[in-house]
């Protein structure tokens, strides 16, 4: 009950609605108290009893709205439960906040919500990433210990490393997705935000695993990644991806990796070079497949079934008008560049070339695992956090998820976990695994986190 | 291959977007900046590389074609108006009817 008392103080100090940092849409504080206030009363609590969380706004939850930060879904409140949401209710967690978020998961800073952007806790001058941008703050600001995003292209990973937190990709498939609102299914994943690489690891045991409700959920064991814990990471053997650090990343960046690495090395890891060599194609090949998989999901936005519906003369034109005012611009534009890249005359040329190629980048992986590796270390992002509006050209902004996007199109685990900063901005260091192993992430990542306490 | 206004309203219309003529100069420069990015994925070179279906080694799982009931924290009929034999009927679409289109709304 105290925790969940706290976490609202704690908004209302660093200010969390839209005179502020903006990170948090949707609160029910009553309904938050009096879970709270049950959970106090069962007497054999779970493994996060009374432990406050927050969630994006694209996961489904019943009393609170859930509208992907879009004006199409705006008072949208879901009939039913995402199963991340009731798998973390039923560990005892409390869910005290719907999070702010790039609309419908697309952008890299959270500029693009219909709710205005989110600011940086770190620096409220800049952006805090995106697109789980909301979710990243909350954590950064010290609201929450454990907040839930999704992963589609680094929307997890990147924000984390924005705002200096712990920030986890599962396996695709390790997450039912069942109400997580569909952006690219065969990208899309659950992820989790944490204080500490431990906040993340017990989130992620709590929600991982088969889900009846969704097929595409594995029927993989899961095992107990708080018990990662290592100091020992010897026989472990990390690749250093040369394609991740090329001459024209940021020096001060591959310096605070280079650190990172020697601290791995001192717990007895190895360090080999490895390299993938269609890194640089992941860019082109995302910003293919997934519009194109928006451009399908997004479909059932017609203002017949959900949300927003402006009327109009006909069946077509209340589609049109209820869409073209319900979508923003990036949103927009990612469904006329998908519905482009599948129709007749492009779609060999872009879809099924990208697709070919989504083959070749997740061979990378398999050869750099199998040719001993068990881990692979890169920074998370090319940059710290940037100002607002400098990156006004679209494709600039999406080169935001070169290190990123590799690991979605793969279907990898990944973690992002702070390194160090420049100036003050945190810079993030990605660990990322075979695919189920969240295990071996978790230990690099415990180890470097530990590492990086002892420094300071 | 160079995207020009005919494209971006064809595609537009595909998607049921009524985007407004004067933002179809700023689009059109917008997707072929994008896209001329995507020209790289042609050079290489993929013959006899499967194009990918998922991620990952698993194949896709099958189930019998019934899932668990979905549990609704709100009774059925509180969605819609009305329902009727376990379906939702949405408001009626009084000004398709004369628009030609054969669509059925409930």
């Amino acid at each position: 009950m105290n925790a969940v008392r706290d976490a609202f103080e704690r908004m209302a100090e660093v200010d969390v609605g839209p005179t502020g940092l903006n990170c948090i849409l949707w609160t029910d504080e009553q309904r938050a108290l009096a879970d709270a206030a049950a959970v106090d009363a069962i007497p054999s609590a779970g493994a996060l009893a009374g432990v406050p969380f927050v969630a994006k706004d694209n996961i489904a939850t019943t009393h609170l709205q859930t509208t992907c930060g879009s004006r199409i879904l705006e008072g949208y409140v879901s009939p039913y439960e995402a199963t991340v949401i009731t798998r973390l209710r039923d560990a005892g967690a409390v869910l005290v906040g719907k999070t702010n978020m790039d609309e419908f998961a697309m952008g890299s800073s959270n500029e693009h919500s219909a709710w205005g952007p989110v600011l940086n806790p770190v620096d409220r001058t800049r952006v805090p990433g995106g697109s789980s941008g909301g979710s990243a703050a909350s954590v950064a600001a010290g609201i929450v210990r454990i907040a839930l995003g999704s992963e589609t292209g680094g929307s997890v990973r990147q924000p984390a490393s924005y705002c200096g937190v712990v920030g986890v990709k599962p396996t695709y498939g390790r997450v039912s997705r069942f109400g997580l609102v569909a952006f690219a299914s065969s990208l899309d994943q659950v992820g989790v935000f944490g204080t500490m690489v431990k906040d993340a690891a017990v989130a992620l045991e709590v929600i991982a695993g088969r889900d009846a409700r969704d097929a595409t959920s594995a029927d993989c064991p899961v095992d107990r990644y708080s018990a990662a814990h290592t100091n020992d990471l010897k026989g472990v053997v990390i690749g250093k991806p040369r394609e991740y650090f090329p001459k024209s990343l940021d020096p001060r960046i591959a310096k605070l990796c280079e650190d990172a690495l020697d601290a791995l090395r001192a717990r007895g890891a190895e360090v080999r070079e490895v390299s993938l060599p269609h890194t640089d194609l992941a860019i082109p090949v995302y910003y293919i497949i997934a519009p194109a998989e928006a451009s399908s999901n997004l479909a059932r936005f017609d203002g017949v079934r959900y949300g927003l519906r402006v009327e109009a003369n006909g069946l077509r034109e209340m589609y049109e008008a209820t869409r073209t005012r319900g979508f923003g611009p990036e949103v927009t534009r990612r469904i006329l560049l998908g519905t482009y890249v599948l129709s007749a005359g492009y779609y060999d040329a872009y879809y099924r070339k990208a697709q070919e190629v989504r083959t070749l980048i997740a061979q990378d992986f398999r050869e750099a695992f199998d040719s001993g590796v068990h881990l692979l270390f890169t920074p998370t992002t090319p940059s710290v956090a940037f100002e607002f509006g400098a990156k006004s050209d679209p494709y600039e902004m999406y080169l935001n998820d070169i290190f990123t996007a590799t690991a979605n199109l793969a279907g990898v685990p990944a973690i992002s976990v702070p390194i160090g900063d420049i100036e003050g901005l945190p810079v993030g260091g990605q660990l990322i695994a075979r695919h189920f192993d969240e295990q071996m992430m978790f230990r690099g990542a415990f180890a470097l986190e530990a590492a990086r306490t002892e420094v300071s | 291959m160079a995207i020009g206004a005919d494209d971006v309203r064809h595609v537009a219309a595909l998607a049921r977007l009524a985007v407004p003529e004067r933002q179809i100069p700023e689009l059109v420069a917008q997707l072929n900046g994008i896209l001329s990015h995507m020209d790289a994925l042609g050079q290489v070179k993929t013959t006899g590389v499967m194009a990918a279906a998922g991620v990952g080694d698993a194949a896709m799982p099958l189930r019998a074609d019934i899932g668990p009931p979905i549990p609704l924290a709100r009774p059925l009929e509180s969605f819609a108006p009305q329902s009727r034999d376990g379906f939702l009927l949405v408001p009626r679409l009084a000004t398709h009817e004369s628009s030609g289109d054969d669509e059925s709304v409930e």
